[in-house]
């Protein structure tokens, strides 16, 4: 790090970090243990959320300099805030951690993997869903066209690192890309009275890469009585932006997503991904400074819902529910547990499924490592992260994982793939876990003609 | 910055990985939990046993290094700041519980065990540790025993000092000896222990420690008792003991701490109340029963307007933890709380808690109080600036006369948070002079060259040696 781009992290810090809630830091330490990276480098305080607050606060006040050291600590954060419902002072980690980010991204160069997979990702295919349409669709092409069994057989994908190989494995079959263009704009409920007026915010890798378990969402919600709309002009969330430090991007995905909501006029908006429902419930946080939109971003988060907790809330847990019999774990999202308190309600739908024995694995809030793109970039810290969850997992003798959130799903399956144990462990999104119990203890697969006929 | 001999000499000892002079890592062991003290050391190790600490010491003894040794960093009087630089000692990788003797009820443990897991080890072959400071969770062992910590069940239980037995120590000079053992009885010589514990690492490290463990009580129960007034709560405790009931925990909090406990815990505290009593009894069955009775009684005696008993074990855990979170959830209100812990005889609660309340209002400070009123154990803390200087300047007046008033009234400066960097200036208040005099020759004695934590507890030098250097 030469002098020039020390003094402009600096200044970028003085500028950017808000002073008031690194003064809330009272450095008790109640985080410290529930930190992963705290853990995973045994005990080492440099990578504890105590450690980086004290390390951002330094760099303000001038009592240290931007080091590669300190760049470190702030990388090899998940951003999991864990930290956060510990905190008895109440620091937003989450909001400092971004703000530090930016800090330090706005004005230095990033390592190749994070340029690459920014400069691609996150500024030219997330936000235009019909770039993520033809993404996805080259993906379903490589894996029908048997490129895919090619590649696995030349062993090509041995020049990839050890995660995005064992990643390509374990990617869901996409759909084609005629059907990802092909999706519904207004649904009317299933065999039930109206309930609710819901939106769906149907994210941009959920709508395309796991384009089902979407389907499996609206069918839900369908069951539970609500009418849906999707707004045509939605955006992706701008979370993968906001974490890595793009906070412009972010604000743009925003303004995008509150006016496409608003035309709605709905009861909840509900998402299926836990991450991306974090990021929602901080648009007006991250609007805060635009008059112009702070009070339509808190009109927008005040109706941000998870779709476990809009199914408890009407009631979808008392009706029947089964499966074959079978153990089953939950691995929280960290982002719908910390971001939006939401814990409770998936194990509540899990628990009434009948068949299902559901067994808490230990630390099943501790984050799985997935963490937007940390298991690519930090890819070795992650699968140590990874490893104590399976270990925890296996312990379990659970035959499903259950998730809220397609980073923890992959990352789930991702582990799965790693230990060997892909025959006997499966790991699903809820969701798709929820729809298969209902239809089956109902006896009611519905036809695609009867959703085509629910359309409005 | 270390020098470069020395810091080879260290890396030879514990390893190329176990020490660490980035700053990054200096900045991250610049600071504990105590607002206001940071300093830089100039490096981090981490021994991987009690040999490398032993060698660490003695390179550190050589060339007249300081050495802080240093747990979670949970404690309140700037005892693990590096104020004056040199390195800070970490037990990252001492931390195994060596053995449970169920035949003599005792633990071994390495100083880098967190309390809780002790208390949680005892408790899974029906023993139990009492100690519980409120970071118990993150706290580690080496640094409850140097900072002498107390907690919640001070009262009926004692504190850390009643739970240790014996202890490895190395020496400033780096010999390693060990003291007491798994011994009921033991006169030989002076209480080595004894001095050991609350030392604030000021005369060597603790690398081990035998703890008495005691039968787990069979059951407890949890109350709240409500208050319209301060003054009541404090007569209530003062009678609850007067009429020879101890309960394992009698705590007070003021209506402030209450509704930014609620605030942060939810769990439905009654934040109209403007004094509340936690109150917790453990024991056999029909003694609890009879406890809690004759406690609610009085209570109301006391013109308590309310009194809950907790249901449930989770509502009787619920409401422990919340109170352990009260120091930081204060801190919501203000971008500074400075915890102070005066403590006086517990006859004198009520007429400290009033003096508080005058000190405040004089300063027009604002002050919450909370705390083990059973064993006369107050945390008044003041919710400020630290930005504000001139405000800072009358919570030091305020603070000051909170521990005069405390003596005054037969009490100390500190019940259990310790001296270190923060209450070295009032030390004398409580020991005096000769008292101080006597504990700065014992250094002196021991760690000839003042390496060990050096700036905290008192001034190193006498006025009289001061007076002849000038």
């Amino acid at each position: 790090m030469d002098t020039q781009e020390k003094a402009r992290i600096q200044t970028a810090f003085q500028e950017k970090m808000d002073y008031d809630e690194l003064m809330n830091c009272t450095r008790c330490g109640f985080c410290l243990p529930s930190c992963p990276t705290y853990v995973e480098t045994g005990r080492n305080e440099v990578h504890s959320p105590r450690g980086r607050i004290a390390l951002m606060k330094g760099l303000v006040d001038g009592v240290i300099e931007p080091s590669e050291e300190v760049k470190e600590s702030i990388d090899l954060c998940l951003g999991c805030r864990a930290c956060e419902p510990v905190c008895p002072s109440g620091v937003n980690f989450g909001r400092l951690l971004e703000q530090a980010r930016d800090a330090i991204y706005q004005s230095k160069k990033p390592t190749l993997p994070e340029k690459v997979m920014k400069g691609i990702f996150l500024k030219n295919i997330f936000p235009q869903q019909n770039r993520m349409i033809g993404l996805t669709g080259l993906l379903s092409f490589y894996q029908r066209s048997g490129a895919q069994k090619l590649a696995q057989a030349t062993g090509v994908m041995k020049l990839f690192p050890e995660t995005m190989r064992t990643m390509e494995k374990v990617l869901p079959d996409v759909p084609k890309r005629s059907a990802m263009k092909r999706r519904p704009h207004h649904l009317q409920p299933l065999h039930r009275n109206r309930t609710k007026k819901v939106a769906f915010f149907s994210g941009c890798l959920m709508d395309t890469i796991f384009m089902e378990t979407n389907d499996a969402t609206m069918k839900l919600l369908q069951y539970a009585g609500c009418e849906i709309v999707l707004p045509k002009t939605q955006a992706c969330c701008g979370a993968l932006h906001g974490h890595s430090g793009e906070m412009d991007h972010a604000r743009e995905m925003a303004k995008r997503n509150i006016a496409a909501f608003e035309e709605a006029e709905v009861d909840y908006i509900i998402t299926n991904a836990g991450g991306c429902g974090a990021f929602l419930v901080e648009y007006a946080h991250l609007l805060k400074d635009d008059p112009q939109w702070h009070e339509r971003a808190e009109r927008f988060c005040a109706k941000i819902k998870d779709i476990t907790r809009v199914l408890v809330e009407l009631e979808f847990h008392k009706q029947p529910l089964s499966l074959p019999e079978q153990v089953v774990t939950y691995q929280d999202s960290c982002h719908l547990k910390n971001g939006q308190k939401t814990f409770m309600e998936p194990r509540q739908l899990l628990e009434a499924i009948s068949g299902v024995q559901y067994v808490e694995m230990k630390d099943a809030s501790r984050c799985c490592g997935s963490a937007g793109i940390y298991n690519i970039v930090q890819s070795e810290m992650s699968m140590q992260i990874l490893d104590y969850k399976m270990e925890q997992a296996r312990n379990t003798n659970a035959k499903t994982i259950v998730t809220t959130n397609p980073g923890c799903l992959l990352q789930m399956k991702l582990g799965i793939e790693r230990e060997g144990l892909s025959k006997e462990m499966n790991a699903v999104h809820i969701v798709d876990f929820l729809l298969e119990a209902y239809e089956r203890a109902n006896n009611k697969e519905v036809t695609n003609q009867q959703v085509a006929a629910s359309q409005v | 910055m270390l020098n470069r001999d020395v810091r080879e000499k260290l890396i030879a000892i514990v390893g190329e990985n176990n020490v660490e002079d980035n700053n990054a890592s200096l900045l991250a062991y610049s600071y504990d939990s105590t607002p206001r003290y940071q300093t830089l050391p100039d490096a981090m190790v981490a021994p991987r046993n009690k040999h490398e600490v032993s060698a660490v010491v003695k390179v550190c003894n050589e060339h007249q290094i300081p050495i802080v040794p240093r747990g979670s960093g949970t404690n309140l009087c700037a005892g693990t700041t590096p104020s004056e630089g040199g390195i800070v000692l970490i037990f990252k990788h001492m931390r195994e519980i060596l053995e449970i003797d169920e035949e003599n009820l005792t633990m071994t443990v390495q100083a880098g065990v967190y309390t809780k897991d002790i208390l949680d080890r005892a408790q899974a072959v029906g023993l139990f540790y009492p100690p519980d400071p409120g970071s118990m969770h993150i706290s580690q062992i080496g640094g409850n025993i140097s900072e002498n910590s107390g907690g919640l069940r001070g009262l009926k239980y004692g504190v850390t000092r009643d739970y240790v037995l014996g202890l490895e120590i190395v020496l400033p000079n780096g010999e390693i000896i060990q003291t007491g053992g798994k011994l009921a009885k033991d006169v030989a010589g002076y209480d080595l222990t004894r001095l050991y514990v609350g030392a604030e690492g000021t005369l060597g490290v603790i690398t081990e420690a035998i703890l008495k463990l005691v039968p787990q009580p069979e059951t407890k129960q949890t109350m709240l008792a409500l208050y319209h007034d301060l003054g009541a709560a404090a007569e209530s405790v003062s009678a609850i003991i007067a009429n020879r009931i101890i309960p394992a925990t009698l705590e007070f909090l003021d209506q402030a701490t209450v509704q930014v406990v609620e605030d942060y815990a939810k769990i439905g505290l009654p934040t109209e109340a403007k004094a509340v009593l936690l109150i917790e009894q453990d024991g056999p069955p029909e003694v609890v029963a009879r406890d809690m009775e004759k406690i609610a009684s009085l209570c109301k005696d006391n013109q308590a307007f309310d009194v809950q008993v907790a249901q449930t074990d989770e509502e009787a855990e619920q409401l422990t933890a919340a109170r352990r979170t009260a120091l930081s959830a204060l801190s919501r209100l203000k971008p500074t709380t400075i915890l102070e812990d005066a403590t006086v005889p517990r006859s004198k609660i009520a007429a400290m808690v009033k003096a508080i309340g005058e000190i405040a209002a004089k300063y027009e400070l604002t002050i919450c109080t909370f705390g083990h009123a059973g064993d006369g154990n107050l945390h008044p803390t003041c919710l400020t600036d630290a930005r504000n200087e001139q405000e800072m300047e009358l919570v030091e007046k305020a603070f000051a006369e909170i521990f005069e008033k405390a003596v005054e009234l037969g009490g100390t400066i500190t019940g259990e948070h310790g001296v270190g960097m923060m209450k070295l200036p009032y030390l004398h208040l409580k020991a005096g002079e000769h008292g101080v005099e006597a504990m700065r020759r014992i250094k002196q004695a021991l760690d000839p060259h003042g390496i060990m934590n050096p700036g905290k507890m008192f001034d190193p030098l006498t006025k009289q040696s001061k007076e002849m250097e000038k």
